[in-house]
């Protein structure tokens, strides 16, 4: 934590600190200590007075069906991006690890999307599903599908998934390729030597190895898909049709700056960080347990 | 390679091809989408090859962008891209360098507070506080400045965390030898752990210089003039237009224009890149 030598003691430190410690304490402990405060308020329709009502605008947001959909549907979206991306980045990583011509150029041509906004990911993946022009609603309608992702929310739902999963992709193929890569080759030169397969190997010793990086990601998308995919679900559905696809985070945007219920949106928001600093706790619990190999 | 396999490695080039194809096909679409003119653009199937007004379309987006849209010519918004992403990738260094140089190297009342202040911000991103933080940086007047785009995003833990950990891989006896040849403390910061700290520094700044590129929810709030707007909000402005009349080629090429920099700066700098991105995570 510390150096054995320091500096003699002045004032510097504190200077040193200081820019820091002033945006930190401006942009997000007050802003969140309000939203803490106006959690447990209710404010009049005009915005004139406000009650304090300690923790009714939690009960009210649980006894919510329009919330606790909105929670469902955050889980199942969330999870299903995480899967996913996840499922695809790990079959394309053990066969980058496989080949050895082309390794880095294969991994050139997967990790760009990482540097895509979300909502631009969001404008190219609607434009291709657009319900009159798109490229694939007219190859489905070819096949005798009809698309419409703005009057059917299962297909919207869909895809905002697949948007936020192809944003995803590259980030997981890199972190997975990189584990596996840092896997002793003795390890698996012993088992091919026992008669192991390439697949064989791949799920008796590759997997169960890179397990702490798989668990790792699956909190890193978790969050992604919590967080980060505002703008993906601003752009290509608005939360719509009739709120199938709206997740918390459009929410608290929603009934914040749309609907202008403060103290709803507050409590969402305190109900968010609850679940980032969990998430977070997860996260760094596990960087203290690693595997040997 | 362990063994010598040739199916299976032709199989793994295949899925590897497709891997990339499908990765890639968005992308595609997009640039053949911005090569052609608005006329072809509305008749299905669209198409699959580019068109020949490519530059002509370039021209267009960049310097008079979407009429209609309510948005600045394109070229204009990513000037305001570049100038927030910028300031937000600097700014966000700068004070993270300074800020884990006082916590390694000074012995001071309340270190550890401060260490924990700053570890508090990791737990909450914007999307969670959008509505006290809008309400504080509306009264500081902050609202459709640079400054209101940036400085809320600028506190950073893991930029400090990282910093922190190079300045403790770097040896006492470096602290020690400027001390007795009389260094003081700025003077050591600037003429060694700043030099020392150039590679991490610049991966660092390769990723933050994507993330405040990318940024989305705090420039839609905080700009109500279109001389603010930022190139990636753009899009979103043009996508509304397009209920009404689907200029995708202008939109694709926005989209193109939006992603050129942050991908460009992937591809060209992988290796800063690949090193920031996997030591900002741990």
């Amino acid at each position: 934590m510390l150096k054995r030598v320091h500096f003699e003691p002045s004032f510097l430190p504190f200077l040193l600190v200081a820019p820091q410690i002033i945006i930190t304490v401006v942009f997000f402990i007050w802003p969140a200590s309000q939203a803490l405060y106006q959690s447990l308020l209710v404010e009049d329709a005009f915005g004139l007075s406000s009650e304090f009502v300690w923790f009714d605008n939690f009960i009210e947001l649980f006894g919510d069906e329009h919330y606790l959909g909105a929670f469902q549907r955050t889980i199942f979206f969330s999870f299903s991006v995480a899967f996913l991306s996840m499922a695809f980045a790990l079959t394309l990583a053990a066969m980058a690890d496989r080949v050895i011509k082309g390794a880095t150029t294969y991994r050139t041509f997967l990790i760009w999307p990482y540097a895509v906004a979300p909502v631009v990911s969001g404008a190219l993946w609607v434009f291709m599903f657009d319900p009159t022009l798109g490229i694939f609603t007219y190859t489905l309608g070819v096949l005798g599908y009809e698309w419409n992702h703005k009057l059917n929310g299962g297909e919207a739902m869909f895809l905002v998934i697949i948007a936020s999963a192809w944003k995803q992709v590259a980030y997981n193929f890199l972190f997975f390729l990189a584990a596996m890569q840092s896997i002793p080759k003795s390890l698996i030169e012993a088992a091919a030597i026992d008669g192991a397969g390439p697949t064989r190997r791949f799920f008796s010793i590759i997997f169960p190895l890179i397990s702490p990086t798989t668990f790792f990601l699956m909190v890193i998308n978790v969050v992604f898909a919590f967080f980060e995919t505002f703008g993906i679900v601003h752009a290509v559905t608005q939360g719509g049709p009739a709120k199938a696809t709206e997740i918390l985070v459009y929410k608290v945007f929603n009934d914040g700056f749309i609907g202008l219920d403060l103290g709803g949106s507050a409590a969402q928001s305190v109900i968010l960080m609850l679940i980032v600093i969990s998430l977070t706790v997860i996260q760094f619990r596990y960087v203290e347990k690693k595997v040997d190999y | 390679m362990i063994e010598h396999r040739p199916i299976v490695t032709f199989v793994s080039h295949l899925v590897l091809i497709f891997g990339v194809a499908i990765i890639a096909f968005p992308i595609w679409i997009t640039f053949v989408a911005s090569t052609h003119e608005a006329a072809r653009m509305v008749q299905i199937p669209l198409p699959l090859l580019p068109g020949d007004q490519f530059f002509n379309n370039l021209e267009l987006t960049l310097f008079k962008g979407l009429e209609g849209a309510g948005a600045p010519p394109v070229g204009f918004m990513m000037v305001n891209s570049l100038i927030m992403a910028m300031m937000i990738a600097v700014g966000k260094i700068a004070i993270s360098l300074i800020s884990a140089f006082a916590i390694v190297y000074f012995k001071f009342p309340f270190r550890m507070g401060f260490f924990w202040m700053i570890f508090i911000t990791l737990m909450l991103p914007v999307e969670v506080r959008i509505l006290p933080t809008f309400e504080v940086v509306a009264n500081l007047g902050m609202l459709n400045t640079y400054w209101g785009l940036s400085v809320p995003l600028i506190a950073s833990a893991t930029a400090t965390f990282m910093f922190r950990q190079v300045f403790l891989t770097i040896p006492d006896e470096l602290l020690e030898a400027a001390r007795i040849d009389g260094a003081g403390p700025m003077r050591f910061f600037v003429d060694i752990l700043v030099p020392l700290s150039r590679t991490n520094i610049a991966a660092l700044f390769v990723i933050l210089f994507i993330y405040g590129w990318n940024q989305y929810l705090w420039p839609l709030l905080v700009t109500t003039d279109q001389s603010m707007y930022t190139v990636v909000m753009g899009i979103k402005q043009m996508l509304e237009a397009a209920e009404q009349s689907p200029d995708w080629h202008q939109i694709m090429m926005t989209s193109l224009l939006a992603m050129f920099p942050p991908v460009f700066v992937v591809i060209f700098m992988q290796r800063l890149f690949v090193r920031g991105l996997t030591e900002t995570e741990k």
